[in-house]
């Protein structure tokens, strides 16, 4: 049962993974490459095709491969066309929203020099990038710190964890901004407000997979350590996080999704130097294509850290 | 020793949401050091409980079990276990399987060199010599269960006890390891309780069959005296009368005295 499981799990993961995998290259590539619905044609579809065609021999075997990319990239790129499009028909009659164009030559400029800074209060987008990774960073080390022993525990002792369920899933549910005004009343300044937010939306995923895993390791391997007489140390070492590593993989990948999704709204109300905050200031600026660029830049270094754990735990995974 | 196990009037019942379960009852059975002994049945007539019940990872609702005159109140790595699919941990090579085990057994006696070679001499045993630094998914199957009986082995245990080990293997594979089993078992003189549900995997490799009734509170139904030479060849077996009438004992008790509780 439990073995079938897993194996699902596992499956099902590559798949995923395989997938996103193939589309995040691509929605990457698209995405840095460029705004206009001119530079996208000229420079990304024709990379692959040539390189393809200037092989060393044009055999059948390489036409296939060659069919097999067009499909796996065509689609993607068509979509994110189709997006361009949409937006670009939406916007070119005039109003409140920037064209592609608009927004790509805004792009430019602001990334031409990322890391200037005129006070605490005009700082460049790679700096506003890098101090919300940090809080991110730091809020979600303590969650692990915190987060990964409790699950062991709460995986082990079946007391502890009727104990503490109830109240998990209570506070599952609870948004981690309304944990903001606690930490600024505990913390008195506006940061590690921030921090605490994302240590509290981050930790839930990392107790309950870290648990998970720890419950579903297969009685075989613990018949073996028991049959063996291991020490608590050895099964900890040799048993549990081996075979917990996945699951605890799985929850990390979670947690950082969520403080990632979490930080933004949370710098918007602590203000500071951040992404979130950035967006609010922008706003407030009224540059509109500056949202907009926020809103890709946001969704790209998710979808970096995203991938960057999924490639962790497909390294990481054994088969038996 | 004429009574290294003694199971005495052992029974087993677990309890479920329907109410109390029983799976063994009444089981009364001596071995020999140095005896094979197979169970065998159908399937749910509770032998892999039994097996269990001797390796201590569960503990018997009623009577006494005794191993070298001592309580079976647990597992140990005295009696070691085969686990019928293998068990081998996915993240450890074949050598770092084995390890585990000699380690647990000899490390306080012995300096690390000596246990690394007994782990090397018990893979050779089983003709991997040649697979020490794979990982478990890098081989076969066959291999696989060769791992799990190095493991067991190598903890040099007073009794060895395998769960339908060759039951997930093709029977080519099958036959080889049975064979390489018989040589390993004459050259160390362990004392073995093997579950089998193969008749032919019984005769060949016992001394005595252990046969059960169909469960629920399955017992001993009847036990067969194997009473041919060794060491034995399966070739020249296979035409052997007694051979044959063993064999017939046995699937008489089977299909006949025991029909599958499905047919039933």
């Amino acid at each position: 049962m439990t073995a079938i499981t897993m194996d699902a799990l596992k499956v099902g993961a590559d798949e995923t993974t395989a997938l996103q995998g193939g589309r995040a290259k691509n929605t990457l590539l698209a995405v840095a490459d460029g705004g206009t619905v001119a530079d996208r044609k000229l420079k990304v579809p024709p990379p692959p095709a040539q390189s393809q065609l200037a092989g060393p021999s044009s055999t059948e075997q390489n036409a296939a491969q060659m069919r097999a990319l067009l499909g796996a990239v065509l689609p993607p790129v068509a979509g994110l066309l189709l997006l361009l499009g949409i937006w670009q028909l939406a916007t070119m009659n005039g109003g409140s929203i920037p064209t592609p164009g608009k927004t790509w030559d805004a792009a430019v400029v602001l990334f031409s020099d990322p890391f200037y800074s005129n006070g605490p209060n005009d700082q460049g987008i790679g700096w506003n990038i890098l101090s919300s990774l940090q809080r991110v960073a730091i809020g979600f080390g303590f969650a692990a710190l915190v987060g990964i022993p409790a699950g062991f525990l709460l995986g082990r002792f079946a007391t502890l964890s009727s104990m503490v369920n109830p109240i998990i899933s209570l506070l599952r549910p609870v948004s981690p901004l309304a944990w903001l005004p606690i930490g600024l009343l505990v913390f008195k300044k506006a940061d590690p407000a921030a921090t605490w937010t994302i240590f509290i939306c981050s930790i839930w995923p990392m107790i309950m997979n870290t648990a998970q895993g720890v419950m579903r390791v297969p009685q075989d391997y613990l018949n073996v350590a028991r049959v063996l007489n291991l020490s608590e140390w050895k099964i900890v070492t040799k048993i549990l996080f081996p075979s917990v590593l996945p699951y605890m993989l799985t929850g990390i990948r979670l947690s950082i999704g969520t403080a990632w999704l979490v930080i933004v709204a949370a710098e918007m109300l602590t203000g500071g130097v951040g992404i979130g905050f950035w967006v609010w200031d922008e706003w407030n600026n009224l540059k509109v294509e500056h949202i907009i660029i926020a809103i890709f830049v946001i969704g790209i270094v998710g979808l970096i850290l995203e991938q960057t754990l999924l490639l962790l735990a497909k390294r990481l995974r054994m088969e038996a | 020793m004429d009574k290294f196990v003694q199971i005495e009037k052992v029974g087993m019942s677990f309890d479920t949401k329907k109410g109390k379960f029983v799976a063994l009852r009444d089981i009364d059975l001596n071995i020999r050091q140095g005896e094979f002994v197979s169970l065998i049945g159908h399937s749910g007539c509770g032998k892999s409980t039994l097996l269990n019940l001797i390796a201590g990872l569960t503990l018997p609702t009623a009577g006494a079990m005794l191993c070298a005159n001592r309580e079976i109140a647990g597992p140990g790595p005295e009696r070691a276990v085969v686990f019928q699919n293998h068990s081998l941990l996915p993240w450890l090579t074949c050598f770092e399987n084995v390890y585990l085990a000699v380690e647990r057994v000899f490390a306080a006696n012995e300096p690390k060199a000596r246990l690394k070679e007994r782990t090397t001499k018990v893979l050779e045993m089983v003709g991997l010599a040649h697979a020490l630094h794979k990982y478990p998914g890098e081989i076969s199957g066959g291999m696989k269960q060769r791992v799990g009986i190095a493991r067991a082995l190598a903890m040099e245990p007073k009794v060895l006890l395998m769960d339908e080990p060759f039951g997930a293997l093709d029977a080519l594979t099958r036959a080889r390891l049975q064979d390489e089993l018989m040589k390993i078992c004459d050259a160390t003189q362990a004392t073995t309780v093997m579950v089998t549900h193969d008749v032919d995997e019984a005769v060949l490799l016992s001394d005595r069959i252990v046969m059960m009734t169909n469960g629920p509170a399955a017992t001993i139904g009847e036990i067969l005296t194997v009473d041919l030479p060794r060491p034995r060849e399966r070739l020249s077996l296979a035409h052997d009368a007694k051979y044959m009438e063993y064999r017939s004992a046995v699937i008489e008790f089977l299909y006949a005295k025991q029909s599958h509780p499905l047919a039933a």
